[in-house]
């Protein structure tokens, strides 16, 4: 298998605390992966890190993408490359029509293919507003503005199917949206990989999780991935918490548990 | 790296800063009244009007410059300006073909070309340079329709009458200080009278252009729209770099009758200074327009991103009933510049409507004020005023202020007051980043958020060139 995302070590301070403390996690082609961890465990501290927010302290460790390094790169060059990152919590950007936002970033991702008119780009932005189940409203409307929680999450995912990124970081995309809004955009995201995107889905939600089949799950404590596995991790975690992992993550520390049902990660 | 690369778009030039170099018939610095029969003199004015600026200049004689501003400023020195400069030229009636191919290539540069074959298909301009008018373009289809825009010099040597009947009517000398210094030495600026029932086939456009040194521009422009009759007007204005201020004092009067439209726009990029607040244009201008006539509308649209100090107020008087009065403003500031802008409306006749949008954009070290006045005179039932004031700051130590005055003497007269300010933020950069857009597109990408709703108001011929020159204005850290 070709690692599209190889993460070796990595480690990462912010605001003096040592959020990340030796992460490590590699993404084949056409792979999903999840990442489950407690709250303020640092899923959002490394979809940021990833998709290169300022801000943050790496103090140790690799990222590549597509074999390149990740990290020198501007958060632009990032993007340009085929990396997604769908956000927890998308920002408002008042009087910026969603459509000339979606149309300028269009232009700049696919920069070098044919430029799409305005005419052929409205039509395929309607499309795809469909597959979201937005109304065209939303492309006259500001950036976000006044949007709910759902129609952010939405929009996000028009996003994913307009830029056809190779690897989409979707962090809690589900969080806001109802039963419906779920199984539509677990079916959304298990279409894109089949046409080779991988993921690396940030979820705490067994439905989502039903829904898409990852190839791994993986759970973050500690700054570091302390479980890898199949389903049943999931499962264990909704019904027992974060709680046991605490043990479970001291004693692999000192070397003397494998975890039962955990699968190496690499 | 946000701020490196916002810092390198912001540190572009001032495109329009160059000199054309050309001779000019220019009066000595100096204000008295021989400088005032001299103005007139060259422009072979009938007497009334030397009459009226003899008047004004003894009136302004007896004032004291504004001292009310937020702002201080060096004192202007009166006798050290030149009121009189213009491009020397043939005696006689100008048509293009004889106009200085210097003024020409000048106005090609700054992307205003005259030539009527290359010129912006519906766009007819008066080009002013320092204190004239060099050429002006479309006369004969606007003549067609029965319009008449022309140099307000012509305007008073052919069209004494209406000259005479409104000329003053909405902003009188006695208004203040500078429209009384104006009133006595404006030497051009356009006229515009549509007829009855007329709707102006094209877009009017006036270009300022201050390009002798130590010399004040003091335009004067009247628009008057009859019975029915519509107009849009845009204005722009530049002037090159220089060290020592330079004075730009205009006077805008707007005349609706009844049912008639005006729509007036500014872009207005005269030289802000430079990054040491070194030189740049002192802009106090007067600007008001007159809804005469029940259901007549005045709206003005101004993108104000140039001038070291700008003072301007562009305001309506809404005497006719059920008339409507606009206020659509951008003003970006940036080093030292100084921007003091807002508008009045005042409410006389029932069920007038207002409606003020401003946007500020301040970054550096530059500061704004929003100055409003709304007011509500007894016998204005059902009127109403909806104001909406949005200061967007791009640096640490930018700033703006907000001095709204709401008078209601009329108990069923309404007004609402909106104000916000906000700063672009770290997380709305990185959002447009991780789209693949560059930090320079995303501020501007933000910024034209901002604005969008005021450039909407303008031409869409201008609402590009606004937009381009928005984002050139802005500078400092994000934060
Ligand atoms: N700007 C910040 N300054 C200091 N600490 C921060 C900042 N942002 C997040 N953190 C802390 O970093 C840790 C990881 O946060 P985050 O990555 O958001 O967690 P998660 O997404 O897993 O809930 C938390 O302890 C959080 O409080
Ligand atoms: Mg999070």
């Amino acid at each position: 298998m070709d690692a599209l995302l190889s993460i070796k070590d990595l480690k990462v301070a912010n605001g003096g605390r040592q959020v990340l403390d030796g992460f490590s996690l590699t993404v084949g082609a056409g792979q999903i992966h999840v990442l489950m961890g407690p709250n303020g465990s640092g899923k959002t501290t490394l979809a940021s890190v990833l998709a290169g927010r300022e801000g943050y302290e790496v103090n140790g460790g690799s990222v590549t993408f597509n074999g390149a390094d990740l990290l020198v790169l501007l958060p632009e060059e990032r993007a340009r490359k085929g990396l997604f990152l769908g956000f927890q919590h998308p920002v408002e950007i008042p009087g910026l029509a969603n459509a000339t936002f979606l149309r300028e970033a269009y232009n700049t991702l696919h920069e070098g293919e044919d430029e799409l008119d305005a005419a052929d780009f409205l039509a395929m932005a309607r499309r795809l507003l469909q597959e979201v189940e937005l109304s065209d409203a939303f492309l006259s409307r500001g950036l976000n503005q006044g949007f709910s929680g759902g129609e952010k999450k939405r929009n996000e995912m028009l996003q994913l199917l307009l830029f056809k990124p190779r690897l989409a970081i979707l962090d809690e995309i589900d969080s806001g949206l109802d039963v419906d809004g779920l199984r539509l955009i677990a079916k959304l995201i298990v279409r894109r990989r089949n046409e080779g995107a991988s993921f690396l889905i940030i979820s705490h939600n067994p439905q989502l999780l039903r829904y898409v089949a990852p190839d791994a799950i993986h759970v973050l404590y500690g700054g570091r991935l302390v479980v890898s596995g199949g389903a049943d991790i999931a499962e264990t975690i909704a019904e027992r918490g974060y709680e046991w992992l605490g043990n479970a993550h001291d004693q692999e520390r000192q070397g003397a548990v494998a975890l039962a049902g955990s699968v190496g990660n690499g | 790296m946000a701020e490196q690369a916002i810092e390198e778009i912001l540190k572009r030039e001032y495109a329009a800063g160059f000199v054309t170099d050309i001779e000019a018939d220019r009066l000595p610095p100096g204000l008295d009244e021989n400088v005032i029969r001299e103005i007139s003199a060259r422009k072979q004015e009938p007497g009334f009007m030397l009459e009226r600026r003899l008047e004004s200049y003894r009136y302004w004689t007896t004032l004291q410059p504004p001292q009310w501003a937020h702002f201080p400023h060096p004192e202007v020195d009166f006798q050290a300006i030149t009121y009189y400069s213009a491009p020397r030229r043939k005696q006689g009636p100008q048509s293009l073909e004889d106009v200085d191919p210097r003024l020409l290539e000048t106005y090609e540069k700054l992307g205003i070309p005259l030539h009527e074959r290359a010129a912006l298909a519906g766009v007819a301009v008066d080009a002013v340079f320092d204190s004239v008018s060099v050429a002006t373009t479309f006369k004969e289809r606007l003549a067609a329709a029965g319009v008449i825009f022309c140099p307000m010099s012509e305007a008073i040597r052919q069209h004494g009458e209406l000259v005479q009947r409104y000329l003053g009517s909405v902003v009188p000398h006695t208004d203040n200080f500078y429209a009384a210094l104006n009133s006595a030495v404006f030497s051009d600026g356009s006229f515009v009278y549509i007829p009855k029932g007329v709707k102006c086939p094209m877009e009017l456009s006036t270009y300022f252009r201050i390009n002798e040194a130590k010399t004040g521009q003091f335009e004067r422009t009247l628009i008057i729209a009859d019975e029915g009759a519509s107009v849009s007007y845009l204005e722009g204005c530049t002037a090159p770099m220089r060290d020592e201020n330079q004075l730009h004092a205009a006077v805008v009067e707007l005349v609706a009758l009844q049912d008639a439209s005006i729509r007036y726009a500014t872009v207005q990029n005269w030289y802000p200074g430079d990054e040491q607040g070194r030189g740049g244009i002192y802009n106090f201008v007067t600007k008001r327009g007159e809804c005469r006539g029940r259901n007549s509308h005045i709206s003005w649209t101004q993108v104000e991103t140039g001038s070291a100090i700008t003072w301007k107020y562009p305001s309506c008087v809404l005497l006719g009933d059920d008339s409507v009065g606009e206020f659509y403003s951008i003003a970006t500031t940036r080093h030292h510049q100084r921007a003091d802008t807002g508008t009045k409306m005042i409410h006389l006749g029932r069920n007038t409507r207002s409606t003020i949008v401003s946007k500020g954009i301040s970054a550096d070290t530059s500061s704004q004020v929003y100055r409003g006045l709304v007011r509500m005179a007894p016998g204005a039932t059902g009127a109403k005023n909806h104001t909406q004031c949005d200061s967007l700051l791009i640096g640490p130590v930018a700033a703006s202020h907000t001095f709204p005055t709401i008078q209601v003497g009329e108990v069923t007269a309404q007004v609402e007051h909106e104000a916000t300010t906000s700063r672009i933020a770290e997380d709305q950069l990185f959002y447009l980043r991780q789209r693949g857009l560059s930090a320079e597109q995303a501020v501007q990408m933000i910024v034209a958020g901002f604005c969008r709703q005021v450039v909407q108001k303008l031409p869409l011929e201008f609402a590009v060139e606004a937009n381009r020159l928005l984002a050139v204005t802005l500078e400092g850290a994000v934060g």
